[in-house]
């Protein structure tokens, strides 16, 4: 005889990604840190914009950086040479960072630092404008690039990632006036999904907006969620 | 390719609530809810998750999957409205932004059929 049962999950799919980042923020709060979690297509600056801000706030911030972005290690190596640990994460062929990864790399970060002496945790993520969106990884705050080279349509094909973003950069200012690129569209379409975002036109090459930028790090802050919990430390720490 | 990442992720879910049942069964069928305004293509999951769960405990299940439209709701026109995903999402009649989304960031596991010999 061949019964069929049925059993109601009403779970969501990335309910395991989801346990993991609250647990990665759990981490964040207890220490005091911030954790923002940079997004874009490939090329459109993540590495050189995390460059031009560790230079600018490594003297007022203590700053470490989660890199799931790497071509090469060189990239982790640009960045050491600004004096702050760097973890880079293998995301294998994987097209975006998960908690799970990303835990990897905050405990590595707790045994080889004293966390409560840092106040920010940069996660560059895997160079992808569709999925990184749908993965928290225990953020705080999610920030998008978009470079004036990719038109200004894509917030309208790649909405989910600007739908979720707290703050977009339009990088590669410098390039614009040869691009005739519209600006306020880029804006316009942005706001379509996400009126509340905060919007700032960046050159890394000229330094435009970084000071804005900058001012926006600052704004940001850790939340307080309870400490986390030693069962689920021992379920993400032991993949 | 994302689904296989989605996929992963589908995955471990199910196996989660598998290894916490007294008895583990043979899982007939998974039903999944996929919302329009996600990233997830429903035909890349189906192949992704044949792949994926060769030789596993999900070996004989089916992936039944249940698309969602992309709805929202305009506070100011006190109704809802279906966005052109990927052309305009703003409300047609006020041109106010895409605010309130009442469907379409689903992605979700329903239901489990499961057989007993
Ligand atoms: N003209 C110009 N090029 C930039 C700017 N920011 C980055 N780039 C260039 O864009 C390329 C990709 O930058 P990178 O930071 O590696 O991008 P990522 O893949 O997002 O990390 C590099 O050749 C950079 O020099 C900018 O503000 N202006
Ligand atoms: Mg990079
Ligand atoms: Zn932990
Ligand atoms: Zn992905
Ligand atoms: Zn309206």
């Amino acid at each position: 005889m061949h019964q069929t049962f049925d059993a109601a999950l009403e779970i969501n799919l990335l309910h395991a990604n989801q346990e993991g980042a609250d647990h990665n923020r759990a981490h964040f709060d207890e220490w005091g840190i911030t954790c923002l979690n940079i997004m874009s297509s490939p090329g459109a600056g993540k590495t050189v914009l995390i460059e031009r801000t560790l230079a600018a706030l490594r003297d007022r911030l203590r700053i470490a950086v989660i890199e799931g972005d790497m071509t090469t290690e060189l990239d982790a190596d640009r960045l050491r040479q600004y004096g702050v640990p760097v973890f880079a994460i293998n995301t294998g062929r994987s097209c975006h960072l998960d908690s799970r990864m990303v835990a990897g790399g905050i405990h590595r970060f707790s045994e080889e630092q004293d966390p409560t002496q840092f106040d920010l945790v940069i996660v560059e993520n895997v160079g992808n404008l569709v999925c990184p969106a749908e993965f928290e990884v225990g953020e705080h705050a999610k920030v998008a690039l978009l470079s004036v080279t990719e038109g200004e349509d894509k917030p309208l094909k790649y909405p989910v990632m600007f739908q979720e973003a707290d703050c977009l950069l339009v990088t590669k200012m410098d390039l614009a006036p040869y691009l005739k690129i519209d600006l306020e569209r880029i804006e316009a379409n942005v706001r379509q999904m996400n009126p509340h975002c905060t919007i700032l036109p960046i050159s890394a090459q000229t330094g435009e907006g970084l000071e804005a930028w900058f001012d926006w790090v600052g704004t940001q802050r850790p939340g307080r969620s309870p400490a986390p919990a030693t069962e689920a430390h021992s379920s993400v720490s032991a993949s | 390719m994302h689904e296989t990442d989605m996929t992963k992720a589908l995955i471990l879910t199910v196996r989660d609530w598998w290894e916490s049942q007294p008895e583990k069964r043979a899982i007939a069928k998974v039903h999944l809810t996929v919302g329009k305004f996600t990233c997830v293509e429903p035909a890349s999951l189906q192949f992704a998750f044949e792949v994926q769960t060769r030789n596993t405990f999900l070996q004989a299940a089916t992936l039944e999957i249940e698309e969602i439209p992309l709805v929202a709701f305009c506070h100011r026109c006190q109704q809802e409205y279906l966005p052109d995903i990927g052309i305009r999402y703003a409300c047609p009649t006020c041109q106010s932004p895409m605010e309130d989304i009442r469907s379409g960031r689903e992605l979700k596991i329903g239901r489990i059929e499961y057989g007993v010999e």
